[in-house]
């Protein structure tokens, strides 16, 4: 059980977390301050007879995991702000295609090189929007080392289930703080395998037709099925099509697909939330500030509560609407000009109850910070 | 060995798009292109089943079957 | 088997302009790939964006129609996830050594065993007729209506400094020759670069008066000859075609074995 208790960066938490889903190949290019989830696999990988590659920047990263999705291969990248811009395309690309792979984005603060070395949560809306297009994505994010490895487990199950990229919006201070992480027992936490298809060799293989459940049963390139994969409208053969009917099917499918699950891909943590005046909203290594604000009012009679998101995209509005029904004051506590602040806004019925609490300085947001804005926000008492 | 000798030379006239390289790099001036801009072999008798034409032709259209193949 | 059995007839015919060499190139390709008697299972062909990448969409081979300049990074995570597979990367000039010369130097380098073909005819076809890095100085395109001033550079040898080994280089025209080069950067193990130097009588010979493909075809006979020919010697202008590097040097998958050797019997580290 000892050797199972690790005292360790965020960043080697998550590739842990990728090796205990069933990563088989990474490919990155170094960045700070991701850099080291890259150097943790290129030692791990290889030792279960995965493979690591460093490439020659962060477009060939995103595209060669994207090959070896496609050869039937759980894949990961991982990369920070200007590295995640360059990827941008690519990503794109995986959404089109419909390629499982997971890429982790350890927030720095920007834009352009920014900050390298300190905090941010400046990328929420880039990986909404980064890439060009209508589409869905789904972005999942953790506060502490045991949720890194727990919510990469649950990206790469999502990026099966889906067919998706899925993006890991992780940040400096979670990436790089240490702490203790408990790796689970296999079969502790569950991974989703690939799902490929039963079609017989012979027989006609459609990788781009939803089975009634949604999914797409895959085919790995070198199996007996032969088929297209493109970043260009396509049907159900994987061959390019115009035809507005194909088209509109396409895109409704991939953003459906996304969308009509809201409620399965949302993970999300609560705390005394079933009475609380005051609600914080919060994620990634803010959430740490705010959870410990709510520790330290609460015995003192304050009836306030924490919502941890944990998935960011697509936004739970619904389950955020239910929960913050009966607060007072909501307040979004982020490290970034108020990214995740607008889309509660627009989930609520009430948005002029929605304030912010952020720091955009590079520095770690406090619980003292917090309870400083706290004070402004719904007066004194707080 | 004998020089394998034409059994049938056909050109798929929805896949041809009358460019001439078939016709102008004939060495026995075997094809000419019709009066509906497609390469037709119009001289079979002078073929030598060189099967240049075949491998030249950019739109797949050529098959050259001799009595070797 | 056929030249049809390796291609998705129903496409046909191609979105080629009449005469483009992309369909020679194609051509040669498949009868490569015939004589080597390769499962079509076995293959994975990868492309980019542009006229020559339309190419995936034809062959009844796995294929990955990409994005712009990126199609050997693909090709390389598809290769060394899966080494088995033969992996083909058709691509042409702008795609290959512009917007994907990092990649190309790179695959180079790293002397993967992927086959990148370059489908040179010195010309952005899809969007139109705008120069390529290997229009060279002095040719006209829609981008350069007053002469183009950028110069070209040696594909051949920029794969050899790279790293490439195997390198080859020949035309449309010499269709046989392009087969066999195909066939046997193919077989090599290790990078190998085929450059086939294609016509676009639509844009790059339009604009540059270069009449029709035939004869782009002719002057590429021409102005080519093998290399260390009598031709070759005596005209600096002279292009040499044939192959220029064909070395045995560590292949990358091969390596990254060795990596895994080390790694399960836990030495580094």
């Amino acid at each position: 059980m000892n050797q199972n208790i690790k005292f360790i960066q965020g960043n080697e938490a998550c590739a842990e977390g990728a090796i205990y889903a069933g990563l088989d190949f990474f490919a990155g290019y170094p960045i700070t301050p991701s850099t080291e989830i890259a150097e943790h696999l290129a030692a791990r990988l290889p030792q279960k007879a995965g493979k690591f590659i460093q490439m020659e920047d962060e477009i060939a990263s995103m595209c060669a995991i994207i090959g070896a999705s496609l050869t039937g291969h759980k894949v990961l990248t991982a990369t920070s702000g200007p590295g995640f811009s360059l990827m941008q395309e690519a990503l794109g690309y995986a959404v089109m295609a419909e390629i499982p792979c997971v890429i982790v984005n350890v927030q720095r603060g920007g834009p352009s090189t920014g900050i390298p070395t300190h905090v941010s949560q400046g990328d929420v809306n880039q990986a909404r929007w980064g890439t060009h297009g209508d589409h869905a994505i789904v972005t999942l994010t953790a506060s502490n080392h045991q949720d890194v490895f727990a919510t990469t487990v649950e990206a790469f199950n999502i990026a099966e289930t889906y067919r998706t990229p899925v993006i890991l919006l992780f940040d400096e201070v979670v990436g790089h703080m240490r702490e203790k992480l408990v790796i689970p027992e296999p079969g502790e936490i569950a991974t989703v395998e690939r799902l490929r298809t039963s079609v017989a060799e012979g027989v006609d293989y459609h990788p781009y037709l939803p089975r009634e459940d949604g999914r797409l049963p895959m085919s790995d390139f070198g199996h007996v099925h032969r088929y297209n994969v493109t970043g260009l409208y396509h049907d159900m053969w994987g061959f390019p099509s115009d035809n507005p009917d194909v088209v509109h099917g396409l895109i409704r499918h991939l953003v459906d697909k996304i969308e009509n699950n809201v409620n399965e891909i949302a993970l999300y943590k609560e705390l005394y939330l079933d009475d609380a005046d005051y609600i914080l909203i919060s994620y990634g290594s803010s959430a740490r500030s705010a959870r410990h604000v709510i520790e330290t009012l609460r015995p003192r009679g304050e009836r306030i509560g924490l919502l941890e998101l944990q998935t960011l995209w697509p936004f739970p509005a619904d389950i955020v609407r239910e929960k913050c029904r009966n607060a007072k004051y909501i307040v979004v506590v982020e490290m970034n000009m108020g990214q995740i602040r607008q889309a509660v806004q627009m989930a609520v019925d009430d948005p002029d109850r929605v304030f912010l609490a952020n720091r955009i300085d590079g520095v770690f947001i406090t619980p003292r910070d917090i309870r400083k804005l706290l004070r402004v926000i719904v007066g004194k008492g707080v | 060995m004998a020089k394998p000798k034409l059994k049938t030379h056909t050109i798929d006239r929805d896949w041809c798009k009358g460019c001439s390289i078939c016709v102008e790099f004939c060495p026995k001036d075997v094809l000419e292109i019709d009066d509906m801009d497609k390469a037709v072999a119009a001289r079979k008798d002078d073929c030598i089943a060189c099967k240049l034409c075949e491998l030249r032709c950019p739109d797949l259209a050529v098959e050259v079957r001799t009595d070797k193949d | 088997m056929a030249v049809k059995d390796y291609i998705r007839e129903r496409f046909f015919p191609h979105i080629w302009c009449a005469g483009c060499g992309h369909g020679i190139v194609l051509n040669s390709m498949i009868r490569s790939i015939e004589t080597l008697g390769m499962s079509k299972n076995e293959i994975v062909m990868v492309s980019g964006i542009g006229c020559s990448s339309r190419i995936c969409g034809y062959v009844d081979f796995h294929t990955l129609h990409t994005i712009h300049g990126r199609a050997l990074a693909f090709a390389t995570g598809v290769k060394m996830s899966k080494p088995e597979l033969n992996v083909i990367v058709p691509m042409g000039d702008g795609d290959a050594l512009s917007i994907g010369g990092n990649h190309f130097i790179h695959a180079a380098r790293r002397n993967i065993d992927i086959t990148a073909i370059i489908m040179n005819n010195r010309i952005y076809g899809m969007t139109g007729g705008q120069y390529s890095p290997l229009s060279g100085a002095g040719t006209l395109a829609t981008t350069a209506p007053y002469h183009n001033i950028d110069p070209d550079f040696d594909v051949v040898k920029m794969a050899m400094a790279a790293g490439a080994t195997f390198v080859a280089r020949t035309t449309t025209y010499h269709a046989k020759e392009t087969t066999d080069m195909i066939r046997q950067a193919i077989l090599h193990e290790g990078f190998s670069v085929v450059e086939v130097m294609s016509q676009c009588p639509t844009y790059f010979g339009r604009k540059n008066r270069l009449g029709s493909a035939v004869d782009m075809m002719k002057q590429m006979k021409s102005i080519t000859a093998p290399i260390g020919s009598k031709a070759a010697r005596e005209n600096p202008e002279i292009i040499e075609r044939g192959i220029f590097c064909q070395e045995e040097k560590p292949e990358y998958c091969s390596e990254y074995d060795k990596v895994i050797e080390r790694a399960t019997q836990g030495q580094g580290v």
